[in-house]
């Protein structure tokens, strides 16, 4: 390996880099957009759902009852109605997601000792926030109901009383429950899995296109020369993303960051290898720009995305999709940066996470050096 | 020309690509300082045999020695002391006409004192001088070709090769560029050069005329007219295509071929065909200005060479 001719290739690839307008859109602006997207665009917290209400009976203690919703973070109470088909066609039209009805009957049956029930028509499309919004409502609607006995048995005279059995939860790591800190940490990965392979998988096609890899393997210039001189740049850029992207997390979503910076870049430093170097052997193989980057887009946004923990728990997923998540590097990446963000635990006990790592960035570090040839058959 | 070693020695060197047979069995050599030139329509394999003497493209069999490098068993050493300029040129078009000389430069290991007195003296030879800051990708093609030859000689090579480096170049650039390769010869660069303008295989020393991967013919282009069995009548008229379908299949033409100001003939006898020709396009009414024997041009050369070859070469 000559130090000049990598020199001479890394030189060039950050002139260009720096002149060409949908690298820099690339470099810089597609992070960027990603971070803002995915940090406000995911969220797998439910608050707000938006709630009709039709009071049949219009007293005030049904009003007393509603208002249990309105002041619940999880409920907006948007609107009243006064008649069924206008509730049906809110539901219809997705303007509320939730239809509470009160019977004309509500203060009747409560003042004469008779069950109340309430009606809860739920919108079932989303089951997911449907599920959310039954058990929020079940919740308003349970401490509603303790409240009164507790006022029926302080009317007996009873003072007092405890609950038979309460948990005392504490979470650790986020304090909060706040989903947006398992997010962030998570498209911190996401991102730099996308954003990583598509800054190489360009690199060599693009000289394919143009023309200029001809005249480029007529030189004494070596296949590693050309790798490492392609590499180098693009890492160097990688980490400045991945760290544009941690301090957006850190600063503007407000997520913790307990762990130790060493930890991070070494992290950091292993995936973009493994990225860098997929996105290497895309554009080799692929030839095209267009094709490589479709290549590395489908490889890298949908498992990462689906498969690495970032939607859907690893240990909830079907054995032989869990088997498949292992192949998958930005598993560990996101893995390491949660770990990172919210616990700040020591690297000895994410060993399996970083030994995963090596393992991927040896391999497909030692492939982009073997498949690259200097032939033009 | 004095004999000194060969710079470039090609043995059976044979390549095919799905359904074609590019290049057949190739033998040629090419002398140290001469301008050698391989002549031949598209399709002949000038661009292949280029690419594999170039170290870029693997012989299916046979092979070459390149400035005294084996291309099959060590395709890498020769690329040390030789220069390829592709048909599309490796230019980078986001780099300045200074950083792409500075990038080869530094890609062939020259220092940068030389780098900086060479790059000064070829694009002033080039009329380039003023446009060092310029980015590549502004350049007209003709520019392009000059700074892509700056490029290829900053490392003041042994051996040229260039396919077909004027291609789409204007005439002053063109004739720029020449005078460069020229200039060259005087400091022992061998050049070998591919063309499909055959006026200007005229100004190549030796020429290797080329037709469906094999070589017809390969000498100086003036001892090839000299060989040429057979002389080259010039019709001059105004209505080649009138002319060309009276004479067809007439006995004692061997080709024809329109050129810009009428018509070009292969005959067997000159004198005789002269006045056989005038009489029988005089009394077809058919206008013409003139009809004598000239010096056959490469071009006469190569069609009649092809015109003969093509029909015993049918698969």
């Amino acid at each position: 390996m000559n130090w000049d001719r990598l020199l001479a290739m890394a030189g060039k690839e950050v002139i260009q880099i720096r002149r060409d307008a949908r690298s820099i859109a690339i470099v810089i602006a597609m992070p960027l957009i990603m971070m803002l997207a995915f940090g406000y665009g995911v969220s797998f917290d439910t608050k707000h759902i938006p709630v009709y209400v039709f009071d049949m009976e219009g007293s005030q203690q049904s009003q007393d009852f509603l208002k249990r919703f309105q002041s619940s973070i999880y409920f907006n109470v948007v609107k009243a109605v006064d008649n069924y088909p206008d509730l049906i066609r809110a539901i219809d039209g997705g303007r509320c997601q939730i239809g509470i009805v009160i019977p004309p009957d509500f203060s009747n049956n409560l003042n004469t000792g008779k069950t109340v029930r309430i009606q809860a028509l739920v919108d079932g499309t989303d089951s997911n926030s449907a599920n959310l919004g039954m058990s929020y409502s079940r919740a308003v609607v349970q401490a509603y109901s303790q409240q009164l006995q507790l006022q029926w048995l302080q009317r007996q005279g009873r003072t007092n009383i405890q609950p038979l059995v309460a948990v005392d939860a504490r979470t650790w790591f986020n304090e909060n429950l706040e989903s947006m800190s398992t997010i962030v940490p998570g498209v911190v990965a996401l991102v730099m899995a996308v954003v990583g392979t598509f800054l190489t998988s360009l690199t060599i096609a693009r000289e394919w296109e143009r023309g200029t890899m001809e005249q480029l393997i007529s030189t004494p210039v070596t296949p590693l020369e050309i790798m490492f001189g392609k590499l180098v740049p693009y890492m160097a850029i990688g980490l400045f993303d991945t760290c544009v992207c941690a301090a957006m997390g850190a600063w503007w979503f407000g997520v913790p960051f307990r762990g130790h910076l060493s930890v991070f870049f070494l992290g950091s430093i292993m995936f973009l290898t493994v990225v860098l170097s997929m996105g290497y052997l895309f554009s080799v193989v692929a030839k095209t720009q267009l094709a490589a980057s479709q290549i590395s887009l489908i490889a890298t946004f949908l498992p990462a995305f689906l498969l690495s923990g970032f939607m859907y728990p690893i240990d909830q997923m079907p054995a032989v999709i869990r088997v498949i998540t292992h192949i998958v590097p930005a598993r560990y990446y996101m893995a390491i940066l949660r770990n990172v963000f919210l616990k700040g635990t020591s690297i000895i006990l994410m060993w399996q996470d970083f030994a995963a790592l090596a393992i991927f960035a040896a391999v497909l570090g030692f492939a982009a050096t073997r498949v690259f040839k200097k032939r033009l058959d | 020309m004095t004999e000194l070693p060969n710079v470039i020695e090609s043995r059976e060197l044979t390549k095919s690509f799905p359904g074609i047979l590019a290049v057949d069995h190739l033998n040629f050599s090419v002398r140290k300082g001469e301008v050698f030139g391989l002549v031949g329509p598209d399709g002949a394999g000038k661009t292949t045999t280029m690419r594999m003497l170039a170290g870029v493209l693997t012989p299916d069999s046979g092979g070459a020695i390149v400035s005294g490098f084996d291309i099959v068993k060590a395709p890498e050493s020769a690329k040390h002391r030789i220069s390829y300029m592709p048909q599309r040129f490796g230019l980078y078009e986001e780099l300045t006409v200074d950083e792409n000389i500075r990038f080869y430069a530094q890609i062939f290991g020259v220092k940068a004192a030389e780098r900086d007195i060479r790059s000064t003296q070829l694009l002033d030879a080039a009329g380039m001088g003023e446009f060092r800051n310029r980015l590549a990708g502004k350049l007209s093609g003709g520019m392009k070709q000059k700074v892509g030859l700056v490029c290829a000689l900053i490392h003041a090579p042994d051996l040229l090769l260039l396919d077909e480096p004027t291609n789409g170049v204007d005439p002053v650039s063109r004739r720029d560029f020449w005078r460069i390769l020229y200039s060259l010869l005087d400091q022992g660069v061998t050049i070998l050069t591919t063309t499909s303008y055959l006026d200007e295989a005229e100004r190549c020393h030796r020429i290797a005329l080329l037709h469906e991967g094999r070589m017809l013919f390969c000498d100086t282009p003036a001892r090839l007219k000299e060989n040429m069995p057979g002389a080259v009548l010039s019709v001059v008229t105004g209505n080649p295509r009138g002319i060309s379908e009276l004479l067809d299949g007439h006995d004692g033409i061997s080709s024809m071929m329109i050129v810009g100001d009428g018509l070009h003939l292969v005959v067997k006898d000159a004198s005789r065909m002269i006045s056989e020709l005038h009489s029988i396009i005089t009394s077809a009414t058919v206008p013409f200005d003139s009809i004598e024997q000239v010096t056959p041009t490469v071009e006469d050369l190569f069609v009649e060479a092809v015109k003969g070859n093509t029909k015993g070469n049918e698969k």
